[in-house]
């Protein structure tokens, strides 16, 4: 056994030990920074909120139009404790964010059919493009009560309006996608062997998904709009529905409430809209400064 | 090859190949391509283009940057038709894209959304291949380009040498009988280059001396701006002019094969032939320059 070993470790394993020092004192500071912008986040949160719930005690604002977090959040646990005056609040969300979602994957799915249709044949983007351009043009949430005379005060007027929304602006980026795809990439596909419809469904809708994906959360967005706004003129359930009754009973705390729902719902979805994308787009880097 | 190769410029339409029963690989007969400039005027790219590649034969053509070099490739690729003359592919007139034509980009061509595999076998999946021997031909070509590693990688992942490795395997698969490259190692830094050159002269095993047949080896035509490349990798030098293009002179490169790129370019013979081949190039790109100094102004 030599007898030196216990020496000869220390001073090798010091400067070591101080790499980590110093790698763990970095790592804390991260921490600490991220600790520190959460805590100010939540500060700021509490500010505001406070603020409002003490200037309305006060009667500095009007409580009866502005309300107050405290009768928002009372009515939030109404309403889930025991239901709302049409049914449970879990089946109001569950209508607005059917009828949106039902109107999204419609909408997405012809705008994005259309798009790359329009985007690989000329001759018919040249006939349809000006009519596309006039109905683009249109304030299309005017159609809502055109819909509601049409489809009645059920989901499918809803899901209309929906899909007007969501249509437009997957449409025009599905196009662009395919118009502005790399043409080296078609060249390579070409010469490769593919075929038209190979070129189609190989090259260009794969190139166009990024763009197509942009418009996605967007149009999402839109979607619960048109929902709303259809169920805001006229309907038997849904969120808007209790909007439109809260406003219709003086009950100002229920718009708000209805509004914080939403908010929650529509952060919900966009969560589970970046997840699939995530997934999708494994090819792609993650960061423009990625290493790879 | 007793004819000393310095002092023997080949005139303009005629080959150093003998012309037997056998068609030439590829053939054009006063090719012109005029293109529609979006301003509506018309740009000539190609002019009354005459140029003869042999089977198995490796044809550099060199020209001022812009000059229609790369509209040639795509004439014979069959991606664009010529407004006049004639090109054969085989001693067949091109209609369209050909199965025995293969084509490396000068930029990245490679599909970003599949994987290194993927991409390989995208060809011979489009031609109707199998998925199970498209992919038994496409880690054999992996194998060969030394990428068999990072067949699940995807494009992004890789350098642009590998990017390049796996486009040459994407052509290579098909086994191209004529291989079309456009500028292909011109986004290179110069070692990687000299690397792939290389590679290239290696895949390709052309040259009839270093004892392959040179009827299995591909016919080749190599476009660049890079002069050195050009012998160091070619059977026949082919310069063209400024703009519009036609073939001005035609050179033969009679070095011995295998060639090491780095190593050739070092002999004197090398250097005569470059001097020889400059003298006849750097005077179009004197014209290029001028006329660009002439648009500016």
């Amino acid at each position: 056994m030599p007898p030196v070993s216990p020496e000869t470790a220390t001073p090798a394993a010091a400067p070591r030990a101080g790499a980590l020092n110093r790698t763990e004192a970095r790592a804390r500071a991260a921490r600490h920074r991220r600790l520190r912008v959460y805590a100010a986040r939540a500060l700021l949160l509490v500010l505001v909120l406070g603020a409002w719930e003490l200037l309305a005690r006060r009667k500095v604002i009007d409580p009866f139009n502005f309300s107050m977090p405290s009768k928002i959040w009372d009515q939030i646990v109404q309403w889930t404790a025991h239901g709302t005056a049409q049914g449970s609040l879990g089946e109001q969300i569950w209508y607005t964010l059917s009828e949106a979602l039902i109107g999204w994957c419609i909408g997405v799915a012809g705008g994005v059919v259309l798009g790359i249709v329009l985007g690989r044949i000329r001759f018919l983007a040249d006939v349809l493009g000006p009519y596309i351009k006039v109905l683009n043009a249109l304030p299309r949430i005017v159609l809502a009560p055109v819909f509601l005379i049409w489809f009645g005060l059920g989901p499918a007027s809803k899901v209309a309006s929906a899909v007007v929304l969501v249509f437009f602006p997957v449409f025009f980026n599905a196009f662009q996608g395919a118009r502005e795809v790399d043409r080296n990439l078609v060249a390579n596909a070409r010469v490769l062997g593919a075929s038209h419809r190979q070129v189609t469904l190989q090259v260009v809708v794969p190139a166009a998904t990024s763009w197509i994906f942009t418009s996605l959360h967007v149009s999402f967005g839109f979607a619960l709009i048109g929902a709303i706004v259809g169920e805001y003129i006229g309907a038997t359930k849904g969120i808007g529905l209790l909007v439109s009754t809260s406003q219709a009973t003086f009950n100002s705390a229920g718009v708000y409430a209805a509004m914080v729902i939403l908010a929650v719902v529509a952060l919900l979805a966009e969560g589970l809209l970046t997840f699939a994308e995530r997934r999708l787009f494994r090819w792609k880097a993650d960061r423009p400064d990625g290493h790879g | 090859m007793n004819t000393p190769p310095a002092n023997t410029p080949v005139g303009k339409g005629t080959n150093g190949e003998p012309r037997g029963g056998v068609p030439p690989a590829v053939e054009l007969r006063g090719a012109s391509k005029v293109f529609r400039t979006p301003s509506g005027t018309d740009h000539v790219a190609v002019k009354d283009l005459h140029l003869t590649v042999g089977r198995g034969e490796f044809v550099a053509v060199v020209g001022p940057t812009g000059c229609g070099k790369s509209t040639t490739l795509t004439l014979v690729s069959g991606l664009e038709e010529p407004t006049e003359g004639e090109v054969l592919v085989g001693g067949e007139p091109v209609t369209g894209i050909r199965p025995e034509v293969g084509f490396v980009f000068q930029q990245d061509a490679v599909f970003p959304w599949r994987t290194v595999l993927s991409n390989v076998t995208a060809g011979p999946r489009f031609r109707g291949v199998p998925k199970a021997e498209a992919r038994e031909r496409a880690l054999d070509w992996l194998g060969r380009v030394g990428l068999s590693a990072f067949a699940d990688r995807y494009p992004h992942q890789l350098s642009g040498g590998q990017r390049k490795r796996v486009a040459l395997a994407q052509t290579f698969v098909g086994d191209p009988g004529i291989l079309l490259m456009d500028e292909p190692f011109s986004a290179l830094d110069v070692q990687t280059r000299a690397l792939m050159s290389d590679e290239l002269m290696e895949l390709w095993g052309g040259g009839g001396s270093s004892g392959t047949a040179a009827s299995t080896a591909a016919s080749v035509v190599f476009v660049t701006h890079d002069l050195e490349e050009a012998i160091a990798l070619a059977d026949k030098v082919v310069v063209m002019t400024a703009g519009p293009a036609t073939v001005k002179e035609v050179f033969p490169v009679r070095l011995p094969r295998p060639r090491k790129v780095e190593a050739i370019r070092l002999e004197a013979e090398f250097v005569e032939i470059y001097r020889e081949i400059w003298s006849s190039l750097g005077e179009e790109v004197r014209i290029t320059r001028e006329r660009g100094a002439a648009c500016v102004a």
